[in-house]
């Protein structure tokens, strides 16, 4: 079944970064995108004119997904946009490294609630519409770090492999519905998140550089779309050969 | 606003929404069993979302679970809202 007209994408942490470039692509791509953020107004306003002039539908939507802003999200994006959300990206995500013997209660729970449980509520959230239109695209966006070691971020791969476990369970739950529900793990990517990481890491990736945002964006893209109508389940890596 | 909570009225919105779960409409009868309609778990809880939105009864997950034909359903979403 082909996407519904006017279907809202709604993308979590969008002002900036991965967020940003996945919602561009899912605009460009004929989706309609509510970009989320939390503290960062300007970021997305930025994004929207940037989807507007491209000839695309976006609204920018405030909200703190660890902090209970789930169903108002559904609501005002569906309200600003005219349609149902049916594909939904999880990608808003915090880090608060250290040695696990040093991570206090406060940085677990943190990184926990909003890289893992606000998307699960998320989720649980989406497939409403989702199911009444049989059709739905659910990525998250997970990472390298969880299927992989990285020492100092205990909490961040438990988050991100509870991620991924929760998109393989929740793909066979509503597979029978054309719910898709899939994950990108980006390795190292050039963002704000990772600006204060050392230039060592490149040295262990295979491709010798960085990713780019719109690289991961691109595989988003690809999962949120009619192409992938058969792919669910899996865990796509944008990771220049890392976890290879 | 919600719908008044009566059995008949239940048993309408219930009996009505089962066909789009696959189920054949000449054997939705209050005692048939949602196996017999080849109505799942997902389905159910699409039902659930169905008669929250129609009744603003909740049930939970272990309230479906103890449902096993169309009249404990009905009689689930009466005793709910009581």
């Amino acid at each position: 079944m082909p996407r519904p007209e006017g279907a809202v994408a709604l993308v979590t942490g969008a002002s900036k970064g991965i967020g940003a470039a996945i919602a561009q692509a899912l605009a460009a791509d004929g989706w309609h995108v509510a970009v989320n953020y939390r503290s960062d107004e300007a970021g997305a306003n930025a994004i929207v004119s940037a989807i507007e002039d491209a000839g695309g539908r976006a609204v920018a939507l405030h909200g703190d997904i660890a902090n209970g802003a789930v169903d108002g999200l559904f609501t005002k994006a569906e309200d600003a946009l005219g349609g149902p959300v049916l594909a939904l990206v999880n990608n808003a995500g915090v880090r608060a490294d250290n040695l696990a013997i040093q991570i206090d209660d406060a940085d677990w729970d943190n990184v926990l609630n909003t890289n893992l449980s606000a998307a699960f509520r998320l989720t649980k959230r989406s497939l409403k519409p989702m199911l009444r239109a049989r059709y739905g695209r659910i990525v998250n966006v997970a990472s390298v770090v969880g299927p992989r070691a990285n020492a100092g971020q205990a909490n961040y791969a438990a988050a991100k492999a509870g991620l991924i476990g929760l998109t393989k369970t929740v793909s066979h739950e509503v597979a029978r519905r054309g719910i898709t529900v899939n994950a990108v793990a980006p390795g190292f990517i050039e963002t704000d998140m990772t600006k204060d990481m050392l230039d060592d890491v490149v040295k262990a990736i295979p491709a010798r550089r960085a990713g780019q945002p719109e690289e991961v964006a691109a595989a988003v893209r690809f999962l949120a779309s009619d192409d992938a109508a058969y792919v669910t389940g899996t865990t796509l890596f944008v990771d220049g050969g890392m976890s290879a | 606003m919600a719908t008044a909570v009566t059995p008949e009225a239940v048993e309408k919105v219930v009996f009505d929404a089962l066909p789009q779960f696959g189920a054949e409409p000449s054997e939705i009868t209050r005692e048939a069993s949602f196996e017999e309609l080849d109505v799942d778990s997902l389905d159910l809880a699409e039902l659930s979302q169905i008669i929250e939105d129609e009744f603003g009864v909740q049930l939970k997950g272990d309230d479906v679970g103890k449902i096993k034909t169309v009249g404990d359903a009905v009689d689930m979403v009466v005793s709910r809202a009581g």
